[in-house]
């Protein structure tokens, strides 16, 4: 892990975010719904994203199991939807503050463990937790091995400014709103005095002791804000797809997040949306690529990727803008 | 209580199973400090070459020798080729290759072998040792195959100059080349020889599992748990760690939890022992003074 | 003069009255045209159910080979079919691709129970006709709710049922084990199996072990099945654990009645690599043909699916059940199509699949018949109990309706 400055210490081009945003809302009139579908999940993955960085780039802590996460969320925001009748945006908040508590609960044990063990005890949280949602004695709450059908939220109003709107589109718009109040409050975490303990504690743990830093209380945070961001990317898309199950949350889902983090970049804010970028479009065009073997083509997509650029793709950017920029004396 | 004998020694059989890929686990590690996940799959597909092999008329132990030297002159190509451009990358992007190659590895075997389980045969008798059904003449003698893998393993790191060079490369690569050994070279034959044991591994399960592109997938969770409570770098840790996880695994789901639970509780106990002991039960306790 | 104009004038109106009635009988919905009718499906052709992936395969493969015959009715079938890896939320995405981009006309074929429940309510939503489902689950018979629903397979539940009623007849003092696969599919035979059995559930069930799809070997839960002292033993498993658990009773000395659910029956994909000794006197029930069952070796269906497979999908084997049952699932497919004839709208789609009446799809064994009306969707009404005995599975008692 670099211990570079993250990139967003440097000024923010704030002309660029109001035109993506602008650029963002603009977007579901001018594609299909399907398009709008997937764009709203790579939202969501994004979110998951940048919880995943806190605490892997920032904290220097590992998770191979943060698919587990995505399931608590997920089932949180089912079960309250369908158990509880509670509409869907109110789901959000509690999901998050769920995820809050269960991560720093397991962020606490996890202190003893560094490196590779920390590496297999989330991997064990990954693959015990399909086995606890399909556990009998607690069907009645998470539907066990059959999951949970939600009903699909509707717009609440026929059109928007003249254009019209459905439930994709709202659900959207939904999601887009949620992804920059999670990234405004990455932001702010980052830039702010758990950010700057969290590197400390990273790439000089005894000297951050040294200096004050209660180092088991910031890491064990670190495991719960991590959670609680990808809980949110659960929720929202337990909404998007109406449906959780078991099956829906495999390890392999957890090894996706991860590789989606390295790829878009680690300690990166925009590093997050490449990443979820690639997760959700690249399988799509390695089955276009080859019938037969498509994963294979992702996978050899992955090692190109990290003989290309070993800082992930904000890092590529990052070169690509620095080299652009004129120099100064 | 002939129930629980039987359950023990089918743990340990099991735990014989994970024994085998967790050796190639830790001889990859001890070689590159490194756990390649893609491990599991080079041994499945180290297996279906066998597969080929036997399928061709090649005599069984012919077909694992060759076997064994292909998966090893494979493991060598791989790390030439493939991980020595990220040999110096951040651990990070070095999983993300071994990611990489896992599916890449799984996804080919697929295309060229497809999905539907294979037999693989056993060079073992096919009668019960002593007419006991407690355990089968293969899963005994695989067992057997495995501890003698773990002598040479010991013996080989403990008592051979090859073995000293292998761990100091991997322990200090810029003190090792000021003492010339060739860093590079070494890094290969450990992944030569990790593929290697891995194939041995791949082809002592796959009778029992049957051979399929999947096969190891829920073995390398296991395996990779019983390296780590076994300490990382201890070879005979690990094989004592996979019989500890495949009988605990085996009691827990009969008598303590059932069968629907068995895996969480099994792996909640396993990061009990890490917190209790970081290291493993016979690693080596890394004491970084300030 | 006059006689001509007449006649002139009354053929043009005549064939004037038959191109307006022909073009009025064809009825068009997306993904149906003059030339070509767009069929979608998902499979999971990777992930840990992939070795059903040869389903999709051979379903290809008839479809490509019916093209070049001249395709149904004129129209070629456009079979597009992605992979899903099993996981639902992928489902959604690759079946609203199917349906919203591609425009299919229908959806044939998905695989797996979590998988078509995501999809469920949409296909209903979006009147897609859902059809043909690779699934044995109770809930796609439901036209009521779902009216655009229809499965294939006979559901599992009711085959569940018909072990459990069996026992009861044939060892009512049975002490009976049960190794259950911990997913929908194995918690829906084993209820069924229970409803078989009634009120002597409880006590004639003395074990019962699950196991997850991700474990690696099910020898722990045959020894614990074993211990338990039961004569009785009902497999549900998938194929690969299926063979697992095959052997494994062997080899720990147990032999047990030993019932395995139709899913795993397949000989050449799951006994021949147990070993065809160990399977003799194995319980199931078979509904489709068996591509390694010596009395359909002149049988003309069974010989052009063997040709098939060899031209168009060489690396299929012609014993797994898989390719049968795709095959047979594409059968009863261009039946319907060629029942719609022009009429190619979904809900003439729909109405044609409700009144299949005692059609005979040539891969299912003779004398099962395919039957269906408004009321009820469950395609095949009988099964056939089958016994294994060494080679081949005979057939084991009469065929038996369920519901």
């Amino acid at each position: 892990m670099s211990s570079n400055l993250p990139s967003h210490e440097k000024t923010i081009p704030w002309i660029w975010l109001v035109l993506g945003l602008l650029g963002a809302c603009a977007l579901p009139f001018f594609i299909t719904n399907y398009h709008v579908f997937q764009v709203s999940m790579v939202l969501t993955y994004a979110i998951a994203l940048v919880g995943l960085n806190i605490l892997i780039g920032y904290s220097g802590q590992i998770s191979l199991g943060h698919g587990a996460f995505l399931a608590i969320g997920a089932y949180t925001s089912a079960i309250l939807m369908d158990k509880a009748d509670m509409p869907y945006w109110i789901t959000i908040p509690i999901a998050a503050a769920v995820c809050l508590v269960v991560g720093f609960l397991f962020g606490l044990p996890a202190l003893r463990l560094e490196g590779h063990y920390l590496a297999l005890a989330t991997f064990a949280l990954a693959v015990s937790l399909p086995q606890l949602l399909k556990f009998k004695h607690l069907e009645f709450l998470t539907g066990g091995v059959q999951g949970i059908v939600i009903m699909k939220p509707e717009a609440p109003w026929e059109t928007l400014f003249g254009l019209k709107l459905n439930s994709d589109r709202w659900l959207y718009f939904f999601t887009l709103a949620v992804t920059v109040v999670m990234f405004m409050i990455g932001w702010n975490l980052i830039r702010g005095r758990v950010g700057r303990a969290l590197i400390a504690i990273r790439d000089q743990p005894i000297a951050a002791a040294s200096m004050g830093i209660n180092t088991p209380l910031y890491k064990s945070l670190a495991f719960g804000v991590s959670a609680m961001f990808t809980g949110v990317a659960g929720a929202l898309s337990a909404i998007l797809v109406a449906f959780v199950a078991p099956d829906s949350f495999t390890v392999f889902l957890s090894i996706t997040l991860m590789v989606g983090m390295v790829v878009g970049g680690v300690t990166s804010l925009p590093g997050a949306l490449y990443g979820a970028l690639f997760i959700q479009f690249i399988p799509n065009i390695a089955d276009q690529i080859s019938k037969a073997a498509p994963w294979a083509i992702y996978g050899v997509m992955l090692i190109l990727f990290m003989y290309t650029m070993p800082t992930g793709i904000a890092g590529l950017l990052r070169l690509i803008g620095q080299k652009l920029r004129p120099t100064h004396p | 209580m002939e129930t629980f004998i039987h359950q023990v020694v089918a743990g340990i059989a099991t735990g014989g199973v994970y024994a085998s890929l967790a050796l190639a686990l830790v001889m990859i590690y001890q070689s590159t400090h490194h756990i390649n996940f893609a491990q599991g799959e080079i041994a499945m597909f180290a297996t279906y070459m066998a597969w080929t092999l036997i399928n061709a008329g090649v005599s069984y132990w012919l077909a694992f020798t060759c076997t064994i030297l292909l998966a090893f002159a494979l493991g060598v190509l791989i790390q030439r080729i493939i991980i020595r451009p990220v040999e110096n990358a951040p651990v990070l992007n070095i999983v993300v290759v071994f990611i990489g190659l896992l599916v890449i590895l799984n996804s080919i075997a697929g295309w060229v072998f497809t999905y539907t389980i294979k037999a693989f045969p056993s060079p073992f008798p096919k009668e019960p040792p002593f007419g006991l059904h407690f355990i089968s003449s293969h899963e005994l003698g695989s067992i057997g195959v495995t501890l003698v893998l773990l002598l040479m393993l010991y013996g080989f790191f403990k008592f051979t100059p090859l073995g000293l060079a292998m761990r100091a490369a991997a322990q200090n690569p810029d003190s090792s080349r000021l003492v010339g050994i060739r860093v590079g070279w070494m890094l290969a034959l450990g992944w030569g020889l990790a593929a290697a044991i891995g194939s041995v591994a791949g082809m002592m399960i796959a009778p029992v599992v049957f051979l399929e592109p999947n096969m190891m997938s829920g073995i390398l969770l296991y395996a990779f748990a019983a390296a780590l409570v076994g300490g990382i770098d201890s070879p005979g840790g690990a094989v004592l760690g996979g019989f500890i996880v495949g009988i605990l695994e085996n009691i827990l789901g009969a008598y303590v939890i059932g069968t629907e639970l068995k895996l969480s509780v099994a792996l909640v106990l396993i990061i009990v022992v890490l917190t209790i002991k970081p290291a493993g039960l016979f690693g080596k306790v890394i004491v970084s003074r300030v | 003069m006059k006689k001509r104009q007449f006649t002139l004038t009354a053929l043009c109106l005549s064939l004037a009255g038959f191109a307006m009635s022909a073009s009025a009988q064809k009825k068009y919905d997306p993904g149906a045209s003059d030339t070509e009718i767009k069929i979608g499906q998902t499979m999971p052709y990777s992930g840990p159910a992939s070795a059903y992936g040869t389903i999709g395969k051979v379903q290809a493969a008839y479809f490509k080979q019916l093209n070049e015959q001249g395709g149904v009715n004129g129209r070629k079938i456009n079979f597009i079919s992605l992979d899903d890896g099993y996981s639902p939320p992928k489902t959604v995405e690759m079946v609203r691709r199917l349906v919203e981009q591609e425009e299919v006309l229908l959806m044939m074929g998905t695989l797996g129970t979590p998988s078509n429940t995501a999809i469920h309510k949409y296909m209903n939503t979006k009147k897609v006709p859902h059809m043909f489902l690779a699934t044995g689950a109770s809930k796609w018979n439901d036209p009521k709710n779902f009216p655009w629903t229809i499965g294939f397979n006979p559901n599992y539940n009711s085959e569940g049922k018909l072990y459990g009623q069996h026992i009861l007849a044939t060892k009512p003092n049975a002490k009976i084990a049960v190794l259950v696969q911990n997913d929908d599919y194995g918690k829906d035979y084993f209820n069924g199996f229970k409803e078989g059995l009634g009120a002597k559930a409880a006590s004639m069930i003395v074990a019962t072990a699950s196991y997850e799809v991700t474990d690696p070997t099910i020898d722990s839960q045959i020894v614990t099945l074993k211990g338990s002292g039961a004569d009785t033993f009902f497999n549900i498993t998938t194929p690969k654990f299926a063979a697992q658990a095959i052997r494994k009773v062997d080899e720990v000395g147990w032999k047990p009645t030993h019932y395995l659910n139709q899913v795993s029956a397949s000989v050449g994909s799951v006994l021949k690599p147990a070993g065809l000794d160990k399977a003799v006197g194995l319980i199931s029930m078979l509904y489709v043909k068996e591509g390694s069952d010596t009395r359909w070796d002149n049988d003309p269906t069974m010989k052009d699916f063997k040709a098939l497979i060899k031209k168009y999908a060489p690396e299929v084997s012609p014993d797994d059940g898989n390719a049968t049952y795709g095959y047979a699932v594409a059968q009863t497919m261009v039946q319907v199509l060629k029942q719609a004839g022009d009429n190619l709208t979904r809900e003439n789609i729909m109405k044609q699949a409700a009144s299949i009446k005692d059609f005979q799809v040539p891969m299912i064994l003779p004398g099962v018949l395919a039957s269906t009306s408004s009321d009820d969707f469950a395609l095949f009404q009988t099964i056939q109990m089958v016994k294994f005995d060494g080679k081949n599975w005979v057939d084991f008692g009469k065929p038996v309706t369920v519901k």
